[in-house]
């Protein structure tokens, strides 16, 4: 390990012109002559269109132009789609309604887009905007997840019960056997509260046209400006793929939400052309809790048998998933591939069986948001394994331990074949950073105090990566999901490397550069790496789902290799030595046992003047890429605890302290994980104590500003005790797992665990708000909560 | 319209403003100073924070002319040339920042923070004073460490290294 | 936000002479409730009369038995002043309870006053300290000026000018914050000044700021938290949201009592 390579916690090279106030995102860009954007939205969660008269509208001071749905089918435009496809049991593939950029007839939620008004500024896009007039027939809306199925309200006439698809997972006759010679079931009824994901940076778009070159650019918030592009091209037929350029620059973190290609960057770039100038649209808060795509909003039952030696034998689960009010890119794989493939957690069981309806409701769409699928996996098995556990009058850590799974590799019933960890290093390590075994001392001093303390653990798994492509094809995805990496050396040694995948947050320039350091023994400040670009970066999956290091550098690492075999035999002809004999180390290519040798940058530049060899013999040039995909998911796995103390009074929980340890694999830089670790918690303390998302019964969003909706605030949240063990991911050439994404899977049941410990029973849902958990405490003791 | 005048960053400005025109939006669209964000519509995100005469103000949340005549400072003007601010510095040093959206107003709230309070500043203190800045990145566990440290820094007293 | 003129009045009368002229204009002090209303383009004021320049709004002394505020002050200079501190330190708490540092920068008591929205804190301390506003026009007593949420005595054309505290005995504030909003979902301030005893809520009434009577009665006998031990405010006229119904909201007023009595006692 050199002072920057892999594992040094080197400080950030991006920070620089954060803290200076030199970053630059979508909105911080201002292009010339741009015009400004501002949608009509429906005010009705389900309505069909009588009309749209524009006319007062148009009218307005500085307006630009008025679109519509009609418009956009005059144009050929097509609609927003989703890449994965999901056939339910019987085989029938999903029922995906039509998902239009701007209302065809119809709008399905509040906030759905009915029009846009460009205008010469913001204020006045928003002033004529509100004199849009639409005659809406409001219709009778479905809102409830649990209810939707079969609601006299229907969505899609594609789909006349509301139902998507009714897809399973695993064997449904052996789980049976198994619940049948069962000596103990834990039931549960399990909500997953709906969330929005909130990057504090709101959604942006630029659209620009060229006439000169019938060329398209659109700078946007996005994750994946790759997969942006195609399915702009591709599906949605703006223009073809080579005469689109897609731009993200800083994005101000997406958490899932920016992986998406939605109506309003569709719309911006689409009607650049139509008006002939630039157009800018950029969400405002408000905006962005109505039409972000949401997260999790399950409603699941489900049973866990154990037999008489408390060995676990079988899980059954029913969840009902709410896909709001259309298909978004990737929200038919959440609850189906990205959720039940989890449920078997970090424990040997035999037989697992699954069922997933996704529904259609009168809500704004949900997709992917951190851990998608993942974390309510987690929160289904933990729950179920602490009931039991409590249930069976054991500690609740020794009934995690007997089941873990302990044999590595491991195939589970439902696809997953789990490559190497070694969970119960994980779990001891967080008892004892979490001073379990003082836990009984504090929580007496809690109860002198009046106070109700409690201990909750939480042992996660996730998959990450998804990955290879080849398998996740045959399970239904649009796209591969390998990552492309190339690597240019310049002359003068230092160096580009191209990715695809980008950063919102992650701090790629920093960790990217440090395996080329570490690699080619060359200096991070001669680094630099170029993403969010479809001109600069050839094409790309994105950052999501902890894929960056795990699959990204990975892509870097075949690269880099490459680089280092072309540089052996550039050296081979300037130190006159044969290939075999040059070998590379510390940034040195040295010959064989003596003291001849060049170093990096004096390659370089033999590989580019080409004076050594003759171009018949070696190509000149030093650039290589390549593709990687992966093998395998990797299976980042740990142990969180959570300890809590609740003020009966109030209801109010403050979370004492929250230990994490996780095996990532091998760690690239410490500290940057150790943050990832930090956010993720946050997000799910945020999940189990203070975020949900409520529509009316009118659907209706109640929870649309951040006066409703309860961010964590520094406040809210310990600093947190994080640990790490390791277990080198076998199936990538670093060894790396994936991290962007454990704490937020980990977080959520770890506190619930603890808030049921403190209060005795388990009739507590998230969020677990002040007001729920006080009612929690009434039910359990009337007495004390009347003090 | 309406004239407005103000020193921004050690500089005079003077503009023909729309009356509705927020100290933000003059910021960031007449003067491109975009290092200050905004991250909501309702005062509570803390992504705009800038200091007005001295005191840490929400941008988004004061209009253009209700600065007329004042002293405004931004993230831009916060280092001293190339020399960054000991709060900027911490903030780096300690990863108090991820997307680096919130940070300019992380920052200023908290240069304000040890102007007000002084060098000593207890976790508890830093958690309580950051009630009106959210981030959705880092979980504030490292901005509690680079306000601890940044603020001693500003007192003259050495940056203690990050724990590794 | 909606378009809007702008003025900027150099002295009290100017201000009163623009507002009795301009149709529809609105005062703006801190900004920090209408501001944020208007971008929501929920008040679309035809003018603005900022008091912002007026230096005769602005400062904290003590009068004899009265801290008197004037109308402009901030949040943030009533939470460090010395006379609040040593006259009324309940008060200056209260301060520092409302919003976040910048918001205390430029919040001021005359706009929270002014508005007497349900959930704000300065409403709560006017009524349980017996306060008297003082208008460009007249004085009005704390319990004749808050009459329903968002609703007060004042009069067209009529600006606050000071607001004067009596200086009680004993008094505190306690306060249960809404978890998104942070404003108070149930606040409480109490006062003691000679027998006089003043208990006043917040954030929890179906109809904003209300003395809670019944309280006063049972601190009568005793100042002490224990003298409120197992009561809660009456549940039928409570507000009720989705962070708290009536019945919740209720027995937070009891628990909040409790504590500004405790620590009004054990200052």
């Amino acid at each position: 390990m050199t002072g920057t390579g892999i594992g040094a916690p080197v400080r950030r090279k991006e920070d620089q012109r954060f803290i200076t106030g030199q970053g630059r995102y979508t909105d911080d860009l201002a292009r010339p002559g741009q015009t400004h954007a501002a949608f009509v939205r429906s005010p009705h969660a389900h309505a069909r269109i009588r009309s749209i008269d524009t006319s007062a509208a148009s009218a307005m001071p500085g307006v630009v132009a008025i679109l519509t749905g009609d418009d956009l089918a005059a144009d050929k435009i097509g609609g927003l789609i989703c890449g994965w496809m999901i056939h339910s049991k019987d085989g029938t593939p999903m029922k995906a309604g039509p998902h239009p950029a701007l209302a065809q007839g119809k709008v399905r939620y509040v906030g759905d887009h009915v029009a846009v008004v460009i205008a010469e500024t913001f204020a006045q896009a928003r002033d004529a905007a509100e004199r849009v007039e639409v005659d809406y027939e409001p219709l009778a809306a479905v809102v409830d997840t649990a209810k939707a199925k079969g609601a006299g309200a229907v969505v899609h006439d594609e789909a006349p019960d509301n139902l998507v698809y009714e897809w399973h997972l695993g064997e449904k006759d052996a789980t049976e056997a198994a619940f049948a010679r069962a000596a103990h079931v834990t039931r549960l009824d399990i909500t997953n509260n709906r969330l929005i994901p909130n990057p504090i940076e709101t959604r942006a778009a630029i659209g620009e046209y060229d006439a000169g070159t019938g060329g398209y650019t659109l700078w946007t918030t996005s994750q994946n400006p790759h997969v942006a592009r195609l399915v702009l091209s591709a599906f949605i037929g703006i223009a073809p793929e080579h005469q689109l350029r897609v731009i993200a620059p800083d994005v101000g973190g997406g958490f899932g939400s920016k992986i998406f290609i939605y109506a309003e960057e569709t719309v911006c770039v689409w009607a650049a052309k139509k008006v002939g100038r630039p157009v800018k649209w950029t969400s405002d808060r408000t905006e962005a809790f109505l039409a972000d795509a949401h997260g999790r909003d399950h409603v699941t039952h489900a049973e866990l048998a154990v037999d008489e030696n408390a060995k676990i034998i079988g899980l059954r689960v029913h969840t009902t998933a709410n896909l709001g009010a259309y298909l978004s890119t990737f929200s038919s794989s959440v609850p189906t591939y990205l959720y039940a493939p989890l449920l078997s957690g970090q424990y040997d069981i035999p037989a697992i069986y699954a069922e997933v309806d996704g529904v259609y409701t009168n809500t704004a769409p949900v997709d992917a948001y951190r851990g998608a699928g993942r974390p309510e996996a987690t929160y289904v098995v933990e729950r179920l394994v602490e009931v039991t556990a409590r249930q069976l009058g054991m500690d609740p850590a020794k009934f995690r331990k007997k089941n873990y799974i302990k044999r590595f590799p491991h195939q589970t019933p439902v696809i997953m074949n789990y490559d190497v960890g070694d969970y119960a290093a994980s779990l001891e390590k967080a008892m004892e950073i979490a001073d379990v075994k003082g836990f009984g001392k504090r929580k007496r001093e809690s109860a002198k105090r009046g106070k109700l303390r409690g201990l909750g653990y939480s042992s996660y798994i996730e998959a990450c990566g998804i990955a290879p492509s080849q398998a996740v094809g045959s399970l239904g995805a649009g796209v591969g999901l390998w990552e492309s990496a190339e690597v240019r050396v310049n002359p003068t040694g230092s160096i580009e490397v191209l990715t695809g995948s980008h950063s919102h947050g992650q701090g790629h320039e920093t960790t990217f550069a440090q395996l080329v350091s570490d690699r080619l023994g060359v200096s991070i400040d001669t680094v630099n790496i170029v993403h969010g670009d479809t001109d600069k970066v050839q094409f790309g999956m994105g950052t999501y789902g902890s894929r960056s290091g795990a699959v990204g550098m990975s892509a870097i690492t075949k690269a880099i290799d490459k680089v280092i075999a072309k540089g052996k035999k550039v050296a081979a002809y300037a130190l006159e030595a044969s290939e075999g004999d040059i070998e590379f180390a510390d940034g040195r290519f040295k010959v064989a046992g003596t003291d001849r040798s060049l170093a990096f940058g004096e390659v370089a530049l033999q590989a580019y003047v080409a004076h050594k060899f003759s171009g018949q013999d070696l190509e000149p040039g030093l650039k290589e890429g390549a593709f990687y995909d992966p093998t395998n998911f990797t299976f980042p796995a740990g142990v969180h605890i959570c300890e809590v103390e609740i003020d009966p009074d109030t209801g109010i929980t403050k979370i004492e302290r929250f230990t994490a340890v996780d095996d990532f694999g091998v760690v690239i830089n410490p500290m940057i994980v150790e943050g990832q670790v930090h956010g993720g918690i946050a997000q799910g303390v945020g999940q189990a104590l203070m975020e949900g998302a409520i529509y009316d019964e009118s659907g209706q969003l109640v929870t649309a500003s951040y006066q409703d909706y309860q961010m964590p605030r520094a406040g809210d949240l310990p600093s947190f005790q994080v640990g790490m063990t390791s277990t080198p991911c076998p199936s990538n050439p670093l060894g790396i797992k994936g991290c962007g994404e454990a704490g937020a899977i980990a977080a959520p049941p770890a506190v619930i665990n603890a808030v049921t410990d403190a209060i005795g029973h388990e009739e507590i849902a998230m969020p677990a708000t002040p007001q729920a958990v006080w009612r929690a405490v009434q039910r359990a003791r009337p007495a004390m909560a009347a003090e | 319209m309406a004239i407005v005048s103000m020193t921004v960053n050690g500089k005079p400005v003077t503009a023909d403003i729309d009356p509705r025109t927020l100290l933000v939006q003059f910021l960031r669209e007449h003067l491109r100073l975009t290092g200050t964000h905004v991250g909501c519509d309702t005062s509570q995100c803390g992504a705009c924070v800038v200091h007005m005469n001295g005191a840490a103000v929400k941008a988004c949340t004061v209009l253009a002319l209700q600065a007329d005549g004042g002293d405004v400072v931004t993230i831009e003007g916060l280092a001293n040339g190339a020399e960054l601010h000991p709060m900027q510095a911490a903030f780096r040093e300690h990863h108090g920042l991820q997307c680096g959206y919130c940070t300019p107003g992380m920052i200023m709230t908290a240069v304000d923070m040890a102007n007000r309070l002084g060098p000593d500043l207890s976790e508890e203190t830093i958690r309580s004073e950051l009630e009106g800045n959210i981030c959705r990145c880092t979980g504030y566990h490292n901005i509690v460490r680079a306000v601890e440290s940044g603020a001693r820094a500003m007192a003259g007293q050495p940056m203690r290294e990050a724990a590794e | 936000m909606y378009a809007f003129d702008y003025h900027k009045p150099t002295s009290l009368r100017q201000a009163a002479s623009m507002l009795a002229k301009a149709e529809d204009a609105k005062i703006l002090a801190g900004g920090h409730t209408l501001l944020p209303t208007m971008k929501q383009r929920l008040a679309a004021p035809s003018s603005l009369i900022d008091l912002g320049a007026l230096a005769e709004l602005q400062g904290i002394e003590r009068k004899g038995r009265s801290v008197v505020v004037g109308a402009m002050t901030t949040h943030a200079a009533v939470a460090s002043s010395d006379v609040v501190r040593e006259a009324i330190p309940g008060l200056a708490e209260m301060a520092e309870m409302i919003g976040d540092p910048a918001v205390r920068t430029r919040g001021t008591i005359g706009g929270s006053v002014a508005n007497n929205d349900p959930a704000a804190d300065y409403p709560a301390a006017c009524l349980a300290l017996a306060a008297t506003i003082t208008t460009n026009k007249r004085k009005i007593e704390a319990d004749d000026f808050f009459r329903g949420m968002f609703d007060t005595a004042l009069e067209e054309g009529e600006i606050i000018t000071k607001v004067s505290f009596p200086v009680p005995a004993k008094a505190a504030y306690a306060k249960f914050r809404n978890p998104a909003s942070r404003y108070a979902l149930a606040g409480v301030f109490v006062a003691k000044r000679g027998s006089e005893i003043r208990v006043a809520v917040t954030g929890a009434g179906a109809d904003g700021v209300f003395r809670w009577t019944a309280a006063e009665e049972a601190l009568k006998t005793r100042f002490s938290a224990k003298s409120l031990a197992g009561m809660a405010a009456d549940a039928s006229m409570m507000n009720s949201d989705i962070h708290a119904d009536a019945e919740y909201r209720a027995h937070l007023v009891g628990v909040m009592a409790r504590r500004a009595v405790e620590a009004a006692t054990t200052r």
